[in-house]
């Protein structure tokens, strides 16, 4: 069985880690690594039977990412005491959301840059109350900066000077040249208090984002985690909450976020043994596709099928931007290199 | 300028630690090492537990210190401000 | 991969894939004496590999890959297989370590004591460490040291010693030549030769030892010893570790310990000799 898969099985509960040889370790810790998901296989197997190695790394990992994840969360409190002067709202997403919020998958989960949604109106007076902060912009070139500003979901990067912590400020969760344009002032409106005080979106909306980060965003890099953060947030609120896949149904809808909400679902039942309602628990020919994606690591934590992988970048681009224009932003891209 | 009025960390916080010359704090909200020097710790001293602005730092200070005959208010508002960028005290 | 090698140094089980024979042979050659464990799995994945197929034989070059990579880092010719092979064990225990403290020093030491030389590459830390480990102290390591967060212990990374330029005379008048690896010409560090650690020091390699003292060598120029404060040493030990940040309070906490528990001293000298009899002059003032 191959390691990728392997470490699939790892996580969904479906293999005994006691019944792997040392040997089978290399390869799923190699996977691991190279998904961004070590630490929360750690976590997964905290209490399991492995080898006295593989205990000292996971304990290493936990260790690790417990620290990695107050510096993260450190950013979304140094964005508040910036922008709350200026009673600038704004909703926490993805990984630093997950982390306030207490939730199963940020155990060991690795965060990046700090994503924050905030009202379109206000984005201007963001953009400078962070930059009088000790934010700036990080060095790119004219072409990439009018780029965003016209056309993307979000402000160009911000770096903090003395943190050197990027802080990615969006008005809406998806470009403005994307096919789909989800409802940004309903997200919004819409959002809930955490635990710890910040504001994210709801239970139905986090889910949407999800999905549609992991599938009408990107070209699936990251998508095992980003998968495995969809598969384990769905199936707590539905165990919270009995009507929630029919409220996450209609939210999905008002998002136009459907048919990546239904396909994250299928994928979390393939991959992390989901178990879904009736009405989503239905084959579809196309999720193979997208499986093969998911899974395209060898044994050495390569990405295998480039052409694939070459298939999903345009892809990502077509689903982003209007035909005409993907030509002409490839084709500089291909200039630039 | 108005006087600005910052809040200390909460107690359990930060963690002091003299070495020599140098001050070394860890901040375990933010899992940042501060490498400060004096006047620094005077002030993160002072500056107790209710909202505390330039000037009542300087009133503070001057009971312990002698802080010459200047003003020293602009001073202590600038490394006031200083240490709320670094994140150690927070505008109140 | 189609070639591959597994490697411990120090607590570290290494899996090493290569598109080629070469590299993972000469590994094996210079690894021969550690000890092996196929039951032990790897935590540290080095990848030794061709951009596109053909450029396995047409002007073979080696990208360097594993569970890290620099992005845009520019490849290595074949015969320098070895050296590209070396970076990649370096870097994921540089950016992937997260047991132990990781300095940027040479260690050597005697007694369960040591003494810790951090440096960057050109100040001699490992020339001096090499040759002092010839002598009667034990080679912990050329280029890493792990401090133990929890006890403040030193650990060794015994990897083979890269001996650079002049260094490479120095040491090959003095050492059996089974000891050493390939003469590596006009690398982009200039010449390197590698130095396999003597057997004793190979077999103590999990051995941690007390830090006794900490040495801040500066190659080239008049002899000279100058005390260093608690203060300046932290700060300069924070600039030699690649995972000072990523340990927290932990992190905080040993380094500390550390500068306040162990003298520390700048040191400069034209000569290694003149080194070596710092080293020794410094290390008897610290006495037990």
């Amino acid at each position: 069985m191959s390691a990728v898969q392997t470490f699939v099985d790892l996580l969904a509960g479906r293999r005994d880690p006691a019944a792997l040889a040392p040997i089978d370790w290399d390869g799923v810790i190699g996977v691991a690594r190279s998904e961004a998901m070590l630490a929360t296989l750690a976590h997964q197997l905290a209490e399991a039977d492995v080898p006295p190695a593989v205990a000292a790394l996971f304990a290493d990992q936990r260790a690790a990412a417990a620290v990695a994840q107050r510096q993260a969360l450190w950013e979304a409190e140094m964005a508040r005491r910036a922008l709350a002067p200026a009673g600038i709202e704004f909703v926490l997403l993805k990984g630093a959301a997950y982390a306030a919020a207490d939730m199963a998958c940020s155990a060991g989960r690795q965060i990046g840059d700090l994503d924050i949604l905030v009202l379109a109106s206000d984005i201007r007076r963001a953009e400078n109350d962070l930059l009088k902060a000790g934010w700036e912009w990080v060095k790119s070139d004219p072409y990439d900066d009018a780029y965003y500003r016209e056309h993307m979901h979000e402000l160009p990067p911000l770096i903090h000077k003395t943190r050197d912590r990027m802080i990615d400020v969006h008005h809406t969760i998806l470009p403005r040249t994307h096919r789909i344009t989800p409802d940004a002032l309903a997200l919004m409106s819409d959002a809930v208090t955490s635990g710890s005080d910040y504001t994210v979106l709801n239970a139905a909306d986090m889910a949407c984002h999800c999905a549609a980060h992991l599938l009408a965003d990107g070209d699936l890099q990251g998508g095992l985690r980003n998968l495995w953060d969809f598969h384990t947030m769905t199936r707590d609120f539905a165990a919270a909450d009995p009507a929630y896949w029919g409220e996450l149904d209609g939210r999905a809808t008002l998002h136009g976020l459907q048919d990546a909400v239904h396909r994250a679902a299928r994928l979390s039942r393939d991959l992390y043994g989901a178990t879904l309602p009736t009405a989503w628990d239905r084959p579809d020919s196309t999720d193979g596709w997208f499986r093969r994606r998911l899974l395209a690591r060898d044994d050495w934590g390569r990405v295998t099928d480039p052409l694939l992988e070459q298939a999903f970048y345009i892809r990502s681009h077509w689903l982003r931007m209007p035909p005409a224009m993907l030509a002409k932003h490839l084709w500089t891209k291909w200039r630039k290199r | 300028m108005t006087d600005r009025a910052y809040r200390a960390a909460p107690p359990g916080t930060l963690r002091i630690e003299p070495l020599g010359e140098l001050t070394a704090i860890f901040d375990r909200r933010s899992m940042q090492t501060h490498l400060v020097v004096s006047p620094m710790p005077e002030i993160l001293d002072a500056i107790g537990s209710d909202a505390c602005s330039a000037a009542t730092l300087a009133s503070r200070l001057a009971a312990t210190f002698d802080l010459g005959d200047g003003d020293v208010q602009p001073i202590l508002a600038e490394r006031l401000s200083e240490l709320a960028a670094m994140g150690l005290v927070e505008r109140a | 991969m189609r070639h591959s090698i597994r490697i411990a140094v120090g607590p570290v089980q290494f899996r090493i894939g290569s598109d080629w024979a070469e590299p993972i042979a000469a590994l094996g050659r210079l690894y021969a004496g550690y000890p092996q464990d196929d039951a032990r799995p790897a935590e540290a994945t080095v990848r030794l590999f061709a951009a596109r197929p053909w450029r396995r034989w047409l002007r073979a070059s080696v990208h360097i890959g594993g569970d890290f990579v620099v992005p845009d880092a520019l490849p290595l010719p074949l015969s320098m297989g070895l050296l590209a092979a070396e970076m990649g064990m370096n870097l994921q225990v540089a950016l992937g370590w997260r047991r132990h403290m990781l300095l940027h020093a040479s260690a050597v030491a005697k007694d369960g004591r040591a003494v810790v030389l951090s440096g960057e590459s050109g100040s001699g830390k490992s020339t001096l460490a090499a040759l002092l480990g010839e002598g009667d102290w034990r080679l912990m390591g050329d280029e890493f040291t792990l401090i133990d967060p929890e006890g403040g212990d030193a650990f060794a990374f015994p990897r083979a010693v890269s001996l650079k330029n002049e260094a490479i005379a120095e040491v090959v008048a003095r050492v059996d030549p089974a000891r050493l690896g390939p003469l590596l010409a006009g690398t982009p560090k200039g010449d390197i030769r590698h130095l396999i650690p003597r057997p004793g020091a190979i077999a103590a390699m999990h051995e941690p030892a007390r830090p006794a003292l900490l040495l801040f060598p500066r190659f080239g120029g008049e002899t000279a010893i100058e005390p260093m404060g608690e203060g300046e040493a932290f700060v300069r030990l924070t600039e030699a570790s690649t995972n000072y940040v990523a340990l927290g309070e932990a992190g905080f906490a040993a380094l500390t310990r550390l500068v306040r528990e162990t003298p520390a001293f700048g040191i400069s000298y034209p000569d290694s000799a003149t080194g070596i009899a710092l080293v020794e002059q410094l290390w008897a003032g610290t006495a037990p």
